[in-house]
């Protein structure tokens, strides 16, 4: 059975911490992190990255296109995930 | 499978858009702009038109607008943006024109010029981005503040009696024969986002096919004003801005026959 | 030799637009300068050249659009009186900020507020000192003739594409109404979008090329070091227009032992004066400045140290006469004589001015 799992990168220094990105996941893998970035902000992280689909919701809503996204489709064979794309 | 083997080129479904500048945007935590400039720069890539794209920029929020797209931009004064566009677009054909516009911008100080140009269907694209209040100046009373709606310049909440009354601007452009295109969008979901692409496309493929002004509103938030969060804002605008400010198509002629309208001449 | 034909100032702005290739004209009617958008729409450019004439809804719009294709590196114009110009105010500020050509045709009438629709000459300082808000000039051009109005159309054009800065040819009804015979000037093409980015690509907004990077045009600028930097440019483009591009011209100047000083139509009737005052055994010279920015500084300067006194003739309450003081320095008096409100002086007037001020006092 096909399984899709994503990953996101933020941009750490350009995210402005807004949050609109932790809402709009609708895995809830993104929170905000209790550091800040060199310009104060609570900058998105994945709290929960196994739950990442790469469904980009959460770099469709950034205002500041800091986040990309990541997805790949994996088969599960014997239990072992093998890569399909 | 680990992180490493997930993050890689091969697997890149979304990025920043390639026609967007690597400077920081200005614009506060969360601002809808940012989306709306995001949306732009994929739009015109979409389409390849950034060689013949001009953008005209307004005063407010949005003034540094061109330091954000890789095309061409000259910036407007206050208001008076559908009229350098005018004088580009008439000069320039075969060129694509957009402004982009804020409320205090496009409907206060610029009722004049954004409705004689789209009264004369004036071959370009105009985005509205209307978040009910003047955000660079610091959250005074926009002409499309809300009535009760609290701003530095009604600190009591808007008073019809003494403020008047919030202006429907677009449906009034959508009753202009020069439009073609007129709808009203917003950019607070994954979904909201993906539709207002569509219109902003499409809008720009109206500029293209020379089928007159199309007027594409994006109603927005402004958080740092609204003195909200950023989720905030956007529940606070789908509560109390869309009943008022009903998201949708106000008109589509684009698929009109060209011998219904009066096509612009030069 | 160009066509010769009778025609009114305001009817020969419009034929010469046409004829020194402009790209487009942009304007809003207002007395006494309506016929130059008549004239163009009764010509219909668009056939002939392909130059775009829009009425636009204010003169507001009118120099915004002027802005925006000027920009694009077009060669464009607009066309107001008194009252427009003052509309207009912003934007020629934004345009001299950005630094674009154009050129702006004020036919002026009298003031303050809606005034008169008579001449007048009392645009001289907002003309002259900027107008609009911030440190900025508008290169001025005087003319004194039908035959002037048909040639400063692409002088105006000349010097405003040379240094990058709006012109404005400062008329007034007098000249824009009066019907003279003029030599058309002879057809020049307009240029091609090709050539507008060989000559201009370094600046225009005309749609960013893969070869160039792309251009921003904007008045605006944060960094109070760059912005003063961008001030001195201004500062040194005005210098030099000041160093290469006074017009002026003397009558009778040589021997003359009184000095009268006028622009446009007061200039006319000066040199009618200066006639009556020669056949009363009066030595007295004009000196008609061309361009009032860059002012003839240097001419008067000259001809301070060779006459007694000047009297400067305007259609005003005396504004071009503080830049004749200035350059004439405090070594000969320097008089006043107008009539205001829509009043043209005649020249008997002027001569019994020069004769009460000057020669009498």
């Amino acid at each position: 059975m096909a399984k899709v799992i994503g990953a996101v990168v933020v941009d750490n220094e350009e995210c402005k911490g807004c949050g609109l990105c932790v809402v709009a996941c609708p895995q809830d893998v993104l929170s905000q992190n209790k550091q800040v970035n060199g310009r104060g902000y609570h900058y998105s992280f994945m709290k929960n990255p196994e739950a990442c689909i790469g469904c980009s919701n959460c770099a469709t809503v950034c205002p500041d296109s800091c986040i990309v996204v990541y997805r790949v489709k994996i088969q599960e064979v014997r239990n072992e995930p093998v890569l399909v794309s | 499978m680990n992180l490493a083997d997930i993050i890689n080129p091969n697997n890149l479904v979304y990025e920043k858009p390639k026609l967007l500048t690597e400077n920081t945007m200005h614009y506060c935590p969360g601002c809808s702009h940012g989306v709306v400039h995001k949306l732009l720069a994929e739009v015109i890539l979409d389409l390849d038109i950034q060689e013949k794209t001009i953008g005209v920029s307004p005063v407010g929020c949005a003034v540094f607008a061109y330091n954000y797209i890789e095309i061409d931009w000259q910036e407007a004064a206050h208001g008076r943006a559908p009229a350098v566009a005018t004088g580009i677009a008439r000069c320039n054909p075969d060129k694509v024109v957009f402004t982009y516009q804020g409320d205090g911008d496009l409907a206060s100080i610029g009722t004049a010029e954004i409705l004689h140009a789209c009264n004369r269907g004036e071959n370009m694209v105009v985005i509205f981005v209307n978040n009910g209040i003047y955000g660079m100046t610091g959250g005074q009373m926009a002409p499309t503040t809300l009535l009760g709606q609290v701003t530095a310049t009604t600190p009591n909440g808007r008073d019809a009696g003494r403020n008047g009354y919030p202006l429907k601007i677009t449906e009034l452009i959508a009753q202009l024969p020069g439009t073609s295109y007129v709808t009203r969008q917003s950019v607070h979901t994954p979904a909201s986002i993906r539709k207002c692409k569509k219109a902003i496309s499409k809008a720009f493929q109206a500029a293209i096919d020379k089928k007159g002004t199309s007027f594409v509103e994006v109603v927005s938030t402004c958080n740092m004003n609204w003195k909200m969060s950023p989720v905030k804002s956007n529940e606070w605008m789908v509560d109390n801005m869309f009943p008022f400010y009903q998201p949708g198509d106000l008109k589509d002629s684009t698929k009109a026959d060209p011998a219904s309208y009066t096509p612009l001449k030069n | 030799m160009g066509e010769l034909r009778l025609m009114k100032g305001n009817e020969v702005i419009a034929e010469a637009a046409i004829r020194c290739g402009c790209d487009g004209y942009f304007g809003y009617p207002i007395t006494p300068q309506s016929e130059i958008m008549e004239t163009l729409m009764d010509r219909e450019p668009w056939n002939e050249t392909g130059m775009v004439v829009l009425q636009a809804e204010s003169e507001i719009a009118s120099i915004h659009m002027v802005h925006g294709a000027a920009g694009s590196g077009k060669k464009v114009m607009t066309s107001s009186s008194s009252p427009g110009i003052s509309l207009m105010a912003e934007g020629i500020s934004y345009i001299a900020g950005a630094e674009l050509p154009c050129l702006i045709v004020n036919v002026q009438r009298g003031g303050p507020g809606l005034g008169t629709i008579q001449p007048s000459q009392a645009d001289y300082f907002q003309s002259t000192k900027g107008g609009g808000h911030g440190d900025y000039r508008l290169i001025v051009l005087a003319p004194s003739s039908v035959q002037e109005m048909n040639d400063f159309v692409e002088t105006g054009f000349k010097l405003a594409f040379k240094y990058r800065n709006p012109a404005m040819i400062l008329t007034d009804g007098v000249i824009g109404q009066m019907m003279e015979k003029v030599v058309l000037a002879d057809y020049i093409p307009r240029v091609t979008d090709e050539e507008i980015d060989r000559r201009h690509g370094s600046w225009v907004t005309n749609g960013r090329k893969p070869h160039r990077e792309r251009n921003i045009i904007t008045s605006l600028e944060m960094d109070s070091l760059k912005m003063e930097q961008n001030n001195i440019r201004l500062q040194d483009k005005y210098a030099k227009m000041e160093e290469e591009d006074v017009l002026f011209e003397e009558v009778q100047c040589e021997d003359a032992e009184y000095l009268l000083v006028a622009f446009g139509s007061s200039a006319r009737i000066c040199q009618k004066a200066v006639d009556q005052c020669r056949e009363k055994g009066i030595k007295v010279g004009l000196l008609r400045p061309i361009t009032l920015f860059p002012f003839p500084k240097k001419p008067i300067a000259a001809l301070a140290k060779q006459v007694k006194g000047m009297l400067v003739v305007e259609m005003n309450a005396g504004q071009m006469v503080e830049d004749v003081q200035l350059a004439a320095g405090c070594m000969i008096p320097v008089k006043h004589f107008g009539r205001m409100g829509g009043i043209i002086p005649s020249p008997a007037e002027v001569v019994e001015a020069l004769e009460q001020k000057l020669i009498g006092g």
